[in-house]
């Protein structure tokens, strides 16, 4: 089967948005949330593919920034729900309310996250920075796990989901046209990263470092700018995650996320434009489904990854489009 | 403070750290000799702990239900690398790591699946149970005192199997030139279906040891085996040296962590402040130490020079 892969990208797209749109006609506002939470999903992953993608660096703690984005979220709102004053030594608010001002925090934050910790772990390579990007987001889990000011290992909750100017984001359909804008524009972003000069350069880091450091090019700096760009776009999904739930937890930094958020991107394809979206989508639908079915739903999935690893290497796109490499 | 209850801490540092060389040495030993991030360690310890109390709980034996802890995992082990590991080790990492992770998925829904969700218990066994009163008066359980015993000479056992045996030789030469051992005509799968057994066997051991001082439940394996890592990236990947020092260390520095980063900040804070800085500060030492050594030796204590 040999198929468009730019044809494919804009039908996953398009029916990701009507599916929604459908379920807004017949009045089913949990498939609304359902898109919606793969579409955050995606986001996330998306963010992932720039550093693994591209860059082949295998981050195995991305859920690392996705729980920071999470936390940004998680503690501003609740110093704006509880009328109390977050002190941070140079610098006090009474927390907010308001998704622009949140998503800026949390990108931030990621993003200052992801320059300290790519310092650390980008001089190391191979399995040294898989399992160092995995110890660094174990050790904000239990960081979060003994934090009781918010919530320790309970988790915050947040009554009412935060505001964005001009819309009501407690109904379903307007929340998911925020996330589903933010998707596009990310994926927008994507690809002209993926095509810009810095792209290339990242890409060709990838395939052989020595190089790239022989044309005149630091792989350092370009790793660590794409492991700052990746962290701010995960950590954006983390906060957006986080209001889609209303609800914050040290799950949020798990390992096993961290795994998903790779799984995602297999599944659809390495380094593809759409992959991650595409894996999110299938990631979803098979949880809902399988789980509905039966509790022991990972027993599938593993099976299935397992043949997607074993027999399909380029994943589900690497399927459908005959080509089994994003870059060839 | 007293000093009775420093050398507790440190036993019980030391019985940590020991467990812990159990799981890292296989791991060490699986991504020296094959080039493999073996993620599915974890639920090999948890098929080890299950095993051994379902066993333990059919015939009332502790040690039959150890037997059965390192069968059913070296078997386990043996049956994974022919399946699955086999086409994986020319492989990239990512999909070594993928593979492996959709191996935990698999083993721990079917262990949930078979056993369900509530946790099994195995316990100490009578002869082993209670207190010993060591040289200056400590009261110290005589279980933990024997997972010390047991750990010690296992890492002993390894030593002398590697380095005086002609498995030994085999793996050390498999460690350094794969092609040129295969040449030399001896049977490289064999070899690595054993090593991956051996490995495997190391992990059911310390799930049956570790099993019967905590619960035995689904996702036990799995922050046993990220703290696993932590050691061997500290011991230096592919060096067993390394992960007995750096078990030593992580094993230490956790115990020791919490009980004494606590106290020392109750020095200059007040308590209820100390207590959560102090545990907070506790649960991520190990990570910091981690830190720390990679920015001194970016591949470890005893990890080879790139």
């Amino acid at each position: 089967m040999k198929l468009n892969e730019r044809a494919i990208n804009t039908v996953v797209l398009l029916g990701l948005l009507a599916l929604p749109l459908y379920a807004l006609v017949v009045d089913e506002p949990f498939t609304i949330t359902l898109v919606t939470r793969a579409v955050i999903l995606a986001l996330a992953a998306v963010g992932l593919n720039i550093v693994l993608g591209i860059g082949g660096l295998v981050s195995f703690g991305h859920a690392l920034f996705f729980g920071i984005g999470g936390y940004a979220m998680g503690i501003l709102a609740y110093h704006a729900q509880t009328y109390t004053t977050l002190n941070l030594g140079f610098f006090s608010t009474g927390g907010t309310k308001l998704m622009p001002v949140i998503w800026l925090v949390a990108m931030t934050v990621s993003a200052i996250v992801a320059y300290v910790i790519g310092k650390l772990t980008l001089r190391t390579s191979g399995v040294y920075f898989i399992m160092i990007t995995l110890a660094f987001a174990q050790m904000f889990y239990y960081f979060t796990i003994s934090w009781a000011q918010y919530g320790g290992e309970d988790g915050l909750s947040i009554y009412i989901r935060n505001d964005f100017p001009g819309l009501n984001t407690l109904v379903p359909i307007q929340f998911f046209a925020i996330c589903f804008v933010i998707l596009c524009s990310v994926l927008f972003l994507y690809a002209r990263l993926q095509a810009s000069p810095f792209g290339l350069a990242l890409n060709a880091t990838r395939q052989s470092a020595t190089r790239v450091e022989a044309v005149g090019l630091d792989p350092m700096k370009l790793k660590l700018l794409a492991f700052v760009i990746s962290g701010a776009v995960t950590g954006l999904a983390g906060a957006l995650f986080a209001d889609l739930n209303r609800f914050v937890s040290p799950t949020m930094f798990s390992w096993q996320l961290s795994g998903e958020l790779i799984v995602l991107i297999i599944i659809g394809g390495v380094g593809r434009l759409m992959g991650p979206v595409i894996g999110a989508c299938v990631f979803v639908a098979l949880e809902h489904f399988l789980g509905g079915l039966t509790s022991f739903w990972h027993i599938y999935l593993g099976v299935i990854l397992l043949c997607i690893v074993l027999f399909a290497r380029g994943g589900i796109l690497g399927l459908l489009t005959g080509k089994e490499g994003a870059h060839v | 403070m007293s000093s009775i209850l420093i050398i507790e801490q440190i036993l019980n540092g030391l019985q940590f750290g020991v467990m812990l060389f159990l799981m890292a040495a296989g791991l060490t030993l699986i991504f020296g000799v094959m080039g493999l991030i073996n993620l599915a360690h974890g639920s090999l310890y948890m098929v080890g702990a299950f095993a051994a109390a379902a066993v333990a709980g059919l015939t009332g034996s502790f040690l039959l239900g150890l037997i059965a802890a390192l069968i059913a995992a070296a078997f386990a082990g043996a049956i994974i690398e022919m399946v699955v590991i086999r086409r994986l080790y020319k492989a990239a990492h990512l999909d070594q790591v993928l593979a492996t992770f959709a191996l935990i998925l698999i083993f721990s829904e079917g262990t949930r699946w078979v056993f369900g969700s509530f946790p099994l218990f195995l316990d100490i066994p009578d002869a082993l149970s209670g207190p010993v009163t060591l040289p200056g008066g400590i009261q110290y359980p005589l279980y933990r005192l024997t997972l010390i015993a047991i750990g010690l000479l296992v890492a002993l056992g390894l030593w002398a199997l590697i380095e005086r045996t002609r498995i030994g030789i085999q793996i050390r030469a498999g460690e350094n030139d794969r092609e040129m051992i295969g040449a030399l005509g001896v049977d490289i799968s064999k070899l690595y279906t054993l090593i991956f057994a051996l490995g495997a066997a190391l992990a059911g051991l310390a799930g049956a040891l570790v099993g019967a001082i905590q619960s035995v439940q689904v996702g036990m394996g799995e922050p046993v085996l990220i703290l696993a890592f932590v050691v061997i990236v500290i011991g230096g990947i592919g060096s067993i040296r390394g992960a007995f020092v750096g078990a030593l260390l992580v094993g230490l520095t956790d115990t020791l962590g919490g009980v004494f980063l606590p106290e020392l900040f109750k020095l200059f804070m007040e308590a209820g402040a100390a207590q959560k800085s102090g545990s907070a500060l506790a649960s991520m030492s190990i990570y910091m130490l981690m830190g720390l050594v990679l920015i001194w030796r970016p591949t470890g204590l005893f990890g080879a020079r790139t």
